[in-house]
């Protein structure tokens, strides 16, 4: 179980989970009830530089689509091939399984805390 | 908007009868036309595929239901509609249009008869109050008495292939004109109710309108019944059906009609579509004596250039939307041909599918055109709709 207090957060409903210099990056449990059933993501592809605040892939639901964007700067490591094959892991195990990109980013931006997202979204 | 700041804006959300049932089954809510209504319970695509092999239930008391009473009732709608509803029975739905007069559509409707001078006019809920304003001004001068009884008629459809036995099997029906508990007649009136055909039963006692009709592409009814019967239906079918009746919400109900290529007003129609455009020109009875709303625009019609409703299917899974462009090529010299009106991946079929609008000299089946899909062309070839019809 993912201890979503360890986790930070954006305003555009992502995760950020800091491991070092590595930052995974997915959406959070309220942006993919929000979109429904996820259908297809478009994930950036190893290599590529992101800026934050940047949209940097798509995630499609039946209904819709929602942007991912950058929620740090860096340069993209790995893009999830599971949820790729697999879009529903993001439904699922939106915290766990359904991660979106890996990213080396030598510095953060300031996030949010779980309690800011929370009482962003009123839940 | 000017909110001068002497009145409250109005914020009253429009509830269904059925509400609480869909809050305690966890329910997302959308506002649509005003209404707070399901737009999922779970997963839309679950929902989506037991429509297509069990059955789904579906909340519509959102929508329209205009009664017209009076012996003048028939002519009166063969003026106001574009279809000739004097020439069906009782017992009988036609799929009908309200007209401008310039030949637009405001709405598209399912017409019952249900007396000898009885209709009942079911619109989209956006268009309830056009619908009902029309019909009495259109009605003027015939011998009917137009009402908007929306508000006293809820709306439950059950879906899918399993929608007959389920409904046979859910105890609490009976025949209008018969002993109220009488299971074994409304079984056999059931069983020979044909496809946009209806009849008055009971459920418990209390009226309920038993049409074979729907919004799907599966075989399925609709059960018209007062508000507050409702909720008691819902559950007496869920519980009958148990995992063959799903809950649905919305977002379901847009994907199956999408496949079963059925129109959505306000994406597919709307006043500047003229309905031989929306390939709904057998709905229009030009044949019909007397002059009715839109003949002659639509005797006039389209001009030749004006674009046509086409189904388009591409390969892999990005899905054009409503609103985004098509064009006659790859390259940034391809010319704009038409837009696309509804979009999705097909959750049975398992790739994307639209309708879209598009040149007359475009349209033809097997044309391949490219759709932007923000800022990608995906190539699509145009295909006879509808994209699925249900195994016979």
């Amino acid at each position: 179980m993912t201890d979503l207090t360890a986790l930070q957060y954006t305003e555009e409903h992502e995760w950020v989970r800091v491991d070092g210099e590595t930052v995974t990056i997915g959406i959070t449990d309220y942006a993919a009830e929000k979109l429904g059933d996820v259908v297809y993501v478009d994930l950036p592809k190893p290599g590529t530089q992101i800026t934050s605040g940047n949209v940097v892939g798509e995630i499609e639901s039946t209904k819709s689509v929602g942007e991912l964007f950058a929620p740090v700067d860096g340069e993209v490591v790995e893009a999830n091939q599971a949820v790729i094959d697999a879009p529903e892991l993001v439904n699922s195990d939106p915290f766990g399984e359904g991660w979106l990109i890996k990213v080396t980013a030598p510095s953060l931006p300031k996030l949010l805390t779980r309690d800011e997202y929370q009482a962003l979204t009123g839940e | 908007m000017t909110d001068t700041g002497t009145t409250t804006p109005d914020t009253t959300e429009r509830r269904s009868p059925l509400d609480a049932v869909h809050r305690a089954a966890g329910a997302s809510f959308t506002d649509f036309a005003g209404w707070q209504m399901p737009v999922r319970y779970s997963s839309d695509l679950a929902e989506h595929h037991a429509v297509r092999t069990h059955a789904g239930i579906f909340d519509l008391s959102h929508m329209g239901e205009i009664i017209l009473l009076g012996p003048g009732s028939a002519a009166a709608l063969d003026h106001a509609l574009a279809g000739r509803l004097s020439a069906i029975e009782i017992g009988q739905a036609k799929y009908s249009l309200l007209l401008d007069e310039q030949g637009g559509i405001i709405d598209d409707l399912v017409v019952y008869r249900t007396g000898e001078d009885r209709y009942m006019v079911v619109a989209n809920a956006a268009n309830r109050e056009v619908v009902a304003q029309e019909l009495v001004a259109r009605a003027e001068g015939f011998d009917t008495f137009v009402s908007d009884e929306s508000d006293d008629i809820a709306l439950i459809a059950l879906q899918g292939p399993d929608a007959r036995a389920v409904l046979e099997e859910t105890p609490g029906f009976g025949l209008d004109d018969g002993p109220s508990n009488d299971a074994e007649q409304f079984d056999a009136q059931l069983g020979a109710l044909k496809y946009y055909r209806a009849f008055p039963a009971t459920f418990e006692g209390e009226p309920v309108l038993v049409a074979r009709t729907g919004y799907t592409g599966e075989d399925g009814f609709e059960l018209y019944l007062a508000p507050d019967r409702a909720a008691r239906l819902w559950e007496a079918l869920t519980e009958t059906g148990g995992p063959r009746v799903v809950p649905c919400g919305l977002a379901s109900r847009d994907t199956l009609r999408l496949e079963a290529g059925m129109p959505l007003y306000g994406h597919e129609l709307s006043r500047d579509i003229l309905p031989a455009q929306a390939g709904l020109g057998r709905v229009v009875a030009l044949t019909k004596e007397g002059d009715f709303v839109g003949r002659a625009a639509v005797e006039a019609g389209p001009a030749a250039d004006a674009p046509v409703l086409v189904g388009l299917a591409a390969e892999g899974r990005r899905a054009p939307r409503a609103d985004y462009e098509v064009y006659d090529g790859e390259g940034a010299d391809a010319t704009r041909v038409g837009v696309v009106t509804s979009g999705a991946l097909s959750p049975t079929l398992g790739h994307p599918v639209a309708m879209a609008f598009v040149a007359p000299d475009a349209a033809e089946v097997g044309r391949e055109l490219f759709v932007d899909v923000r800022g990608t062309r995906v190539a699509a070839s145009v295909v006879p709709l509808p994209f699925y019809k249900r195994p016979a």
